[in-house]
């Protein structure tokens, strides 16, 4: 359990560029939960996900982690708990390393690393049943450099390494984002394999609404550095990207109409209509 | 002819050793290191007092190790705990490293080491011994000597770096962000990193200054050229399917060949040992510059040819 409570973060602070990201913010994740987040652009989503993983350091309030208190915890030792995909493909791997060797480090996360052989031949087994398990062919590929590979293919991979030693929170910051529809769809139906098998606690930030409703249990909406919206179960369920659309308008109108959020629905809020029946048609 | 191009072989193997330092922090920690002018000049200070305190080598060889360490961990701790640039950090300890290396002198600028035991003292007499005259015996000496601490540091830094924690070092110098996220402090790699570097840099000062009996303040000036000059004529001549080791090893090769392409040009008349710096920043200035004069050169080569187009992948 994630219990985040009361956190702020200002960018720039006394400057004319002040940027409040994340204003006394407060959520509580439960073990098992698999949240996706949405908000316009500086709505402090990635900010959020950056407070939790140490990147950055939050002015105020605490962040705890299975009653742990990790707010003032370094990043790297951090890590132990969290497993992070990144938005941009290339930063979540090290391309001129070999698959294996990419694996070789995620699997020792959180754990003592020695002066013993970086990648004993009894792991290659392990690593070969997990990459199987991805369906991309990648498991005849562990020793090609990670740089030939396309960008799902890396985001699946960093997706693997951030899940090989089960975290006990998963951070994915719009990781198929930069990746083309059909192949965003299958890293997605990807993470929606591996957070299930593992049972593991996400926090997923998307820019698209229909996957924020289609994926997961629970549903927050970001705004200017607060949680404005948070749906589960049965309510989350039944949800549109229409009412959706209407739940952000009513609680925070000056964004809707400027912003990429709406525009990367696919929509305009007056045709929101028209294109939630296509969103839902694809 | 013959001693000159022996020489040359010699000192190739020895600042080898230098260009591996150099590639451990230029290219596998993405680290432009410029403590390596101080520590090289560090390790042949350290040596000459030792030596002539009458120790034994060996500990003129550790010592030098844990000079040059020390002078790595300082550039790294500037970097990493007080947030200055990395080229910055290293020029900085380069400097502070030049009054220190006099202090080591005992405010000499050069020591001159005649009648001390040195690595290779034992060998070349027993060569000398055996019926070699001396200007040989000197030089397959140092030969055998350089190639046994050569082997041993290829075997060394190949072992480490494809242990758990040099796999973390050559991480971070491609992707900080991803080793941070997988729970790599990458101060403490970063750290690390160049202490090893600088240690290869002091041992090589170390092992020269033992080879030339000699050892001066500046004998560093234009160390990192010398370095990045092995460095580029070793990867060029480094195959894609090469294993790391083999890539360790052509560090050294290139390091020989830049010593006797030097040998060679300074043996036409007209030239002389001053002008060895100018040659060398030619060479890598030329060397670096292939991929820009290759691009500038097409079009014209194109319009020699009468290609229409020319390969667009290139």
């Amino acid at each position: 359990m994630l219990k985040i409570t009361g956190i702020s973060k200002t960018f720039n602070q006394g400057t004319i560029n002040e940027k409040v990201a994340l204003n006394d913010l407060s959520i509580t994740i439960n073990d098992g939960d698999f949240i996706t987040v949405i908000g316009g652009n500086g709505a402090g989503k990635s900010t959020l996900l950056n407070a939790i993983c140490g990147t950055i350091s939050v002015e105020n309030g605490t962040i705890e982690l299975d009653g742990k208190d990790i707010t003032h915890l370094k990043e790297a030792k951090r890590a132990k708990y969290l497993g992070r995909v990144f938005q941009d493909p290339m930063m979540g791997t090290c391309a001129d390393m070999s698959v294996e060797e990419n694996l070789a480090l995620a699997v020792r996360r959180g754990k003592q690393r020695t002066l013993k052989w970086g990648m004993p031949k009894k792991d290659r087994e392990v690593y070969v049943e997990e990459l199987a398990k991805l369906n991309l062919g990648l498991e005849e590929r562990l020793s090609n450099k990670v740089g030939l590979l396309s960008g799902g293919q890396r985001q699946a991979i960093t997706l693997l390494m951030a899940t090989l030693n089960r975290p006990e929170l998963l951070l994915l910051d719009e990781h198929t984002a930069a990746l083309d529809p059909k192949t965003a769809e299958k890293v997605l139906a990807l993470t929606k394999q591996i957070v299930e098998s593992g049972n593991i606690t996400t926090l997923m930030i998307t820019h698209n609404m229909q996957d924020a409703i289609t994926y997961g249990n629970r549903l927050i909406m970001m705004n200017a550095g607060k949680v404005i919206y948070d749906v589960s179960g049965e309510e989350k369920k039944n949800l549109t990207v229409k009412a959706l659309l209407e739940k952000f308008e009513e609680i925070a109108p000056s964004v809707v109409t400027s912003d990429k959020m709406v525009l990367s629905a696919g929509t305009k809020s007056e045709e929101a209509q028209d294109n939630q029946n296509q969103d839902s048609a694809e | 002819m013959e001693i000159s191009i022996m020489t040359a072989l010699n000192q190739g193997l020895m600042w080898g050793i230098l260009a591996i330092g150099v590639f451990v922090s230029f290219k596998v920690l993405d680290f432009a290191d410029m403590t390596c002018e101080g520590s090289i000049a560090m390790g042949g200070a350290i040596t000459a007092i030792t030596l002539q305190a009458g120790l034994h080598p060996l500990l003129a060889v550790l010592f030098s190790l844990l000079g040059g360490a020390g002078a790595g961990l300082i550039t790294g701790l500037l970097h990493t705990k007080l947030k200055i640039p990395p080229i910055l950090s290293g020029i900085l300890t380069m400097t502070a490293l030049y009054s220190i290396n006099l202090r080591i002198m005992q405010d000499r600028a050069s020591i001159t080491m005649l009648n001390v035991k040195t690595l290779t003292s034992g060998l070349t007499d027993a060569l000398v011994g055996s019926g070699l005259p001396y200007k040989y015996g000197v030089q397959v000496s140092n030969m055998i000597i350089a190639l046994i601490f050569v082997g041993l540091v290829i075997g060394v830094i190949y072992w480490f770096f494809g242990t758990e924690f040099g796999c973390t070092i050559r991480a971070t110098g491609m992707n900080p962000k991803m080793c941070r996220a997988q729970g790599i402090n990458t101060n403490t790699t970063i750290i690390v990193g160049l202490m090893i570097s600088n240690a290869l840099i002091a041992l090589a000062g170390c092992l020269i200054s033992q080879m030339q009996f000699n050892t001066t303040v500046s004998m560093g000036t234009g160390a990192i050229v010398i370095g990045l000059a092995s460095i580029i004529i070793g990867e060029a001549m480094t195959g894609k399917k090469f294993s790391f080791w083999a890539k360790l090893a052509m560090l050294v090769v290139g390091s020989i060949i830049y010593r006797l392409v030097i040998t060679l040009i300074l043996m036409i008349p007209g030239f002389n040992t001053n002008d060895l710096k100018l040659l060398t920043a030619i060479i890598v200035a030329i060397a670096l510059a292939i991929p820009a004069i290759k691009g500038g050169a097409k079009p014209l080569i194109q319009k020699f040819i009468g290609k229409k187009g020319g390969n667009e992948n290139a």
